[in-house]
């Protein structure tokens, strides 16, 4: 039981895909104009996670490694069609508001990565521990940045008014440039606190996108 | 054909792939350190999305939309891009070993940009023709390429300044990409 919530703390703390690994960089940046928004997707990535390590876990043995991507990309692809049309049948606002980045889930590298990485070389319930704790850990990722921009931005959490209506917002943080801005300051802060992030490592001739690279993170590390 | 220039414009400045959709955001950050090699990436996505868009055009109208399979487009498109990619590859390798020098090594990261499974969805949610698919596709890329290659140029120039020292390093470039955001804000004003 120990060794399953060390996994969950490593991926909410120790290796947090959005903050230290810097992977999944799209979502993280695009959906977070609030906090409700960044909840929504950290959820919906979670729910494709969960499933996608298990599945992957469970046919860790009979996929033959040539063809390993492909035969994840069919997996991941399949769930995220599912989670896009259950959000689209039960939570059309969501669905609304997400739109085009639900479908985008499948090039998310969290998932990618973490099927390489882990799931292909676990059992299944250490695989399911794994997404859990990695989408917990974008989740809480995607919340506090979605909650930076929507407070200063317009003074609201969650899409209560939390500051007087006399705090005139800054609009530009809901907007494209305050989610690059936001980012940059929360690096930031980690650099001084030293906190080390993967933010200076991983990119040099990669893509952040850990099916085709060598050098990335979770490659190295076999838990 | 003002249509096309339209789209054109619209997709590669006013809805900027990279500084308004946040699509590509990796590659955005991590090949941008020099700008010959941010041109060649560009054109490589480019090259792609362009072929990508014509290809998931044909597939989406004559393949899923008679057999009524349209809720399989997103497992579609993206195997279709990731073989594709693998083509080109092959293709560039046989018959052009210059571009394949130039374009190559980028190939294959190209299947994971998210930006090329981004314009493919997002021209069959706007019912685009053939024609305004790939030019669409094209401007994207145009987009990528050019905002690119700005954010390699400012890089070069960091370089050889000083920064506050938890600034160095990705905060910077973050915040560079987000003035540049905020520069490209102002094409908005050219949507119609």
């Amino acid at each position: 039981m120990k060794s399953y919530l060390q996994l969950i703390y490593n991926g909410v703390i120790k290796e947090n895909p959005a903050l230290i690994l810097m992977l999944g960089m799209c979502p993280t940046l695009a959906v977070t104009t609030s906090a409700t928004n960044g909840f929504g997707m950290g959820v919906s990535t979670m729910a494709v996670l969960v499933f996608s390590n298990l599945l992957i876990s469970l046919l860790r043995k009979i996929i033959p490694d040539a063809v390993r991507l492909p035969a994840f990309i069919v997996v991941v692809a399949s769930l995220v069609t599912i989670v896009e049309m259950i959000t689209q049948a039960y939570m059309p606002a969501l669905y609304e508001s997400l739109g085009l980045y639900i479908p985008l889930i499948v090039v998310n590298c969290i998932i990618l990565g973490r099927a390489e990485a882990f799931a292909s070389k676990n059992g299944p319930v250490a695989s399911i521990f794994d997404g859990i704790g990695m989408g917990l850990g974008f989740t809480i990722a995607l919340v506090i940045i979605g909650f930076l921009r929507e407070f200063i931005g317009s003074g609201a959490a969650f899409g209560i008014q939390i500051l007087p209506e006399s705090y005139p917002g800054i609009g530009i943080f809901t907007n494209a440039p305050g989610a690059f801005m936001v980012m940059a300051f929360v690096v930031a802060v980690m650099n001084k606190l030293n906190i080390k992030t993967r933010a200076n490592e991983v990119v040099e001739d990669c893509d952040g996108c850990c099916a085709h690279c060598h050098k990335c993170p979770s490659k190295e590390k076999e838990v | 054909m003002t249509n096309l220039i339209l789209i054109i414009v619209t997709t590669a400045l006013v809805n900027n792939v990279v500084l308004s959709q946040f699509l590509g955001i990796c590659s955005f950050l991590g090949v941008s350190k020099q700008i010959k090699t941010s041109a060649s990436l560009g054109a490589a996505v480019t090259f792609v999305i362009g072929i990508a868009s014509a290809v998931a055009y044909l597939l989406y109208n004559f393949v899923l939309v008679p057999f009524d399979l349209t809720y399989l487009q997103t497992i579609v498109f993206i195997l279709v891009i990731a073989a594709l990619v693998q083509l080109v590859e092959m293709f560039l390798k046989k018959t052009s070993p210059a571009l394949y020098q130039a374009l190559g090594i980028f190939l294959p990261l190209i299947t994971t940009n998210c930006a090329v499974l981004g314009v493919a969805l997002t021209n069959v949610q706007n019912q685009y023709s053939f024609i305004e698919s790939v030019i669409s596709g094209v401007g994207t890329g145009l987009g990528y390429t050019l905002s690119i290659v700005l954010l390699a140029s400012i890089r070069t120039r960091i370089d050889e300044s000083t920064i506050p020292v938890p600034f160095r390093g990705m905060p910077i470039v973050l915040l560079s990409a987000a003035l540049m955001a905020i520069a490209f804000m102002g094409f908005s004003g050219l949507a119609i």
